[in-house]
């Protein structure tokens, strides 16, 4: 029995069988689909040990790594015995809530600890662990073919993803530019599109909207058409984390930039130009009138969750969290669709800018080579497939992934129009902000301005016309403006 | 042969000076103080610099410049407030409540024991915690306070969410995990009260009110003292309800010191100013608390004086 399994298995690892075939011909032997999954990963982690690369020059070593709770983080713990088997390492981790999870890493960097060897970030912060010499550059191990197994296929990336965990350290400078250095590896990342409930919508009698206007009269026309329900989803709280999802996906869309860059390499605000006053008045709008009740206190959680419980009939936020709510458990399962958004009806296809979960390398690591392994086989094209597949990897940062057909028929049948709205995004998904130091204190400041647009306290041009004055200011004092 | 035993020793004793004595006998503190003092002289001395974790190239020192930023800049002024109202309000309030419960359950009844241990129940809970729970109760889709303020007629109350409610809310969760701090410290003050000036007063048919305002709340304020200048102390440096419930917003509307500072540090990485904001709250902080102690011990001398 075993050796009719690896038969079957070493087929489809040769290419001879698809992975569809595979798993219909293990389930004819009784064997379950995540059974076959694992016995594929391990016939996986068998090919890439033969690739004659020396996986095991690190055998005994153990890496420590700081991780975030997070599906990802959850596939790569289910794999990684296969990771241990092939290298012989060790790995031990720390997982943490995200709530706690970012102080955590500015603590233990800022400290020069030298506890962790790797941990999970987001290519924003890597803007401040980059300059402050916090963090690796990996391009060192990337383009070293004695350290990087053959099979890792770096060019496999995405190239938006990738590129937005590139930066020079120039105030301005242009992300992914050809002397950027690779702060960090992608490891999944998030679009911003739209996740709806089809079913709130038909009530209203309204289609999935196609731009902003569309949204904003769809989002009033399913809150008036549904009982205790509000129309969009979309984040609120006083927090960076309000202005980089949907609102700067729009924003983008319709063209703007958050800041000027000069000749000069001098930053100044951009986020008060007539065509971004008027993207604004619309987004408070949209917020004032079907927006959440407690908006200003809104993360991704609220904004996932009420989608998930049939509280809200639309998100333009991270598209993850609309596949994390429709999956078991949540009172909408199996109830929402994804749709591709470009919020300028003039604009060609969305332009989403991403949140990418990222792996870094520590500076202060006493074991750089032995971590660099463990970051190639987490972000190596293997440990993708496997989690995409087998797990709630997604989205992949991987065009071979993307184009598993396993995969594609997975995200179809429980996803309608993920594969769809995946493909019509990506080409325009990137990072649409400025890299430069202050991201995070302009950002706030910008959340906190959106939040008094929202409440009437300042009316939309004073509003964004006192912003850009703030954040010139703030420029100049750091020395950038 | 026979071994004798060696004739013992006088035994030397270790004898201090009377100089280094009194240094000897502070030492615990001292080491105590270093624990502090070290991370305060650093914190001043980042004060002092423009230093920003993103740009380690451009740290030097500043001076004084980090400060007189702050005069100029309204976010910082803001902060000054925001911060000052939040402790106004906070402790004045809680003293109110706190001296209203204290006196209901003056009398020692087994009914009053149990009820002043029930009520210390929110002091057990973290900070934190009490402004999730609150921020469930008065969320406007499904919160239990928000029903009950629409069955008031309060249609559509936002609570935290609302730039003008939401420092009154952040006080009710305020005052609902401190209040019985205060309860019991003057609870313990009343019943340690002399009962003679009562007597006295009840045999002469005093009315109570007056009783109250000409002796029990004299006699009280060394104990309203205390309790204020912990309270104001810990109120003015607030920050786990506030940033649990609404992170400093909506707007500017409850960006406290604290906060201010841990968003400084944490998250724009600018040690510079989230140290100067540090030690202008540590300057308001010395400030208030000698003010509270040098009445307090004017307070106890003039009661001595009249003993």
């Amino acid at each position: 029995m075993y050796d009719k399994e690896k038969t079957l298995v070493d087929a489809y690892m040769s290419g001879s069988l698809s992975r569809r075939g595979l798993i219909k011909s293990l389930g004819a032997m009784g064997v379950t689909a995540a059974t076959a999954g694992v016995l594929v990963n391990a016939a996986a982690t068998r090919a890439l040990a033969q690739n004659g690369f020396d996986w095991k020059k690190h055998a005994g070593t153990t890496v420590k790594l700081l991780l975030n709770k997070h599906p990802y983080t959850d596939a790569m713990i289910a794999n990684l015995e296969n990771f241990k088997e092939l290298t012989g390492m060790d790995v031990q981790y720390d997982v943490f809530p995200e709530d706690v999870y970012f102080d955590k890493v500015t603590a233990a960097l800022s400290s020069g600890s030298s506890e962790y060897d790797a941990f999970m970030t987001g290519a924003y912060m890597t803007w401040t662990y980059g300059p402050a010499g916090w963090v690796e550059d990996l391009n060192e191990w990337i383009t070293d073919a004695s350290k990087t197994n053959p099979d890792y296929n770096w060019d496999d990336m995405l190239e938006g993803v990738r590129a937005s965990c590139a930066w020079n350290g120039r105030p301005g400078g242009q992300l992914g530019s050809d002397d950027a250095k690779q702060w960090c590896i992608p490891w999944g990342y998030e679009q911003n599109n739209l996740t709806y409930n089809a079913a709130m919508l038909d009530k209203a009698g309204v289609g999935v909207p196609g731009n902003l206007d569309e949204l904003i009269d769809a989002a009033a026309a399913a809150q008036a058409a549904n009982d205790g329900i509000y129309g969009v989803g979309v984040r609120g709280s006083r927090s960076w984390a309000t202005i980089h999802p949907g609102f700067l996906s729009g924003y983008a869309n319709f063209g703007q930039k958050d800041l000027n860059v000069s000749d000069d390499g001098m930053l100044s605000a951009a986020m008060n130009t007539d065509v971004s006053k008027d993207y604004h008045a619309k987004w408070v709008k949209m917020i004032q009138d079907s927006g959440a009740p407690d908006w200003s206190t809104h993360t991704w959680y609220q904004v996932g969750t009420d989608l998930g419980a049939g509280k809200s009939a639309m998100i333009f936020d991270a598209d993850i969290l609309g596949y994390f709510m429709n999956g078991a458990g949540n009172a909408m399962e199996g109830q929402l669709a994804y749709a591709p958004f470009a919020p300028n009806p003039a604009a060609d296809a969305p332009t989403p800018n991403i949140w990418i979960w990222s792996l870094a390398m520590s500076t202060f690591s006493q074991q750089k080579d032995a971590a660099w392994y463990f970051l190639q086989w987490a972000s190596g094209p293997e440990h993708a497939l496997f989690g995409a597949t087998q797990m709630d990897f997604v989205n992949p940062v991987r065009k071979s992934v993307w184009a598993d057909s396993g995969f594609r028929d997975r995200l179809s049948g429980s996803y309608p129009g993920y594969v769809d709205m995946h493909d019509k995004s990506a080409p325009g998904a990137k990072i649409h902000f400025t890299a430069q130091p202050l991201f995070f204190d302009l950002t706030t400041e910008w959340a906190a301005s959106l939040q008094k647009m929202v409440a009437g306290e300042v009316p939309v041009d004073e509003g964004l016309d006192q912003l850009a004055e703030s954040v010139n200011r703030q420029l100049k004092e750091a020395g950038l403006g | 042969m026979t071994q004798t035993a060696p004739a013992a020793l006088p035994r030397r004793r270790f004898r201090v000076g009377r100089r280094a004595l009194p240094y000897l006998l502070s030492l615990p503190a001292l080491l105590t103080c270093i624990g502090i003092l070290i991370p305060f002289f650093t914190a001043v001395v980042y004060s002092l610099q423009r230093y920003r974790l993103s740009q380690p190239w451009a740290r030097k020192f500043n001076w004084g410049e980090n400060y007189l930023n702050f005069m100029s800049d309204p976010a910082f002024w803001n902060t000054f407030k925001v911060s000052m109202s939040y402790a106004i309000l906070t402790v004045g309030i809680e003293l109110l409540l706190g001296l209203g419960i204290a006196l209901l359950l003056q009398k020692r009844t087994r009914f009053n024991n149990f009820v002043s241990i029930m009520l210390l129940m929110p002091l057990m809970t973290a900070p934190a915690l009490a402004s999730l729970m609150w921020k469930l109760m008065t969320n406007p889709g499904f919160g239990i306070l928000s029903y009950f303020a629409e069955l008031l007629g309060f249609e559509d109350f936002r609570w935290a969410s609302d730039p003008s409610t939401a420092l009154l809310t952040v006080v009710i969760v305020d005052v609902w995990v401190y209040t019985p701090f205060i309860m019991i410290l003057l609870l313990a003050g009343l019943r340690s009260l002399p009962t003679q000036p009562f007597e006295a007063a009840s045999l002469d048919g005093v009315p109570r009110l007056f009783v109250f305002w000409r002796i029990t709340l004299p006699m009280l304020t060394p104990f309203l003292l205390t309790a204020t200048l912990f309270r104001v102390i810990e109120s003015i440096q607030q920050f786990d309800i506030i940033y649990a419930m609404t992170q400093g917003g909506p707007g500017d509307k409850l960006t406290v010191f604290q906060v201010e500072a841990y968003l400084n540090f944490f998250q724009f990485t600018n040690v510079g100013r989230s140290a100067a904001l540090l030690m202008i709250l540590w300057a308001i902080t010395y400030f208030l608390s000698n003010v509270f102690i040098k009445n307090w011990l004017r307070l106890r001398e003039k009661q001595r004086g009249e003993a």
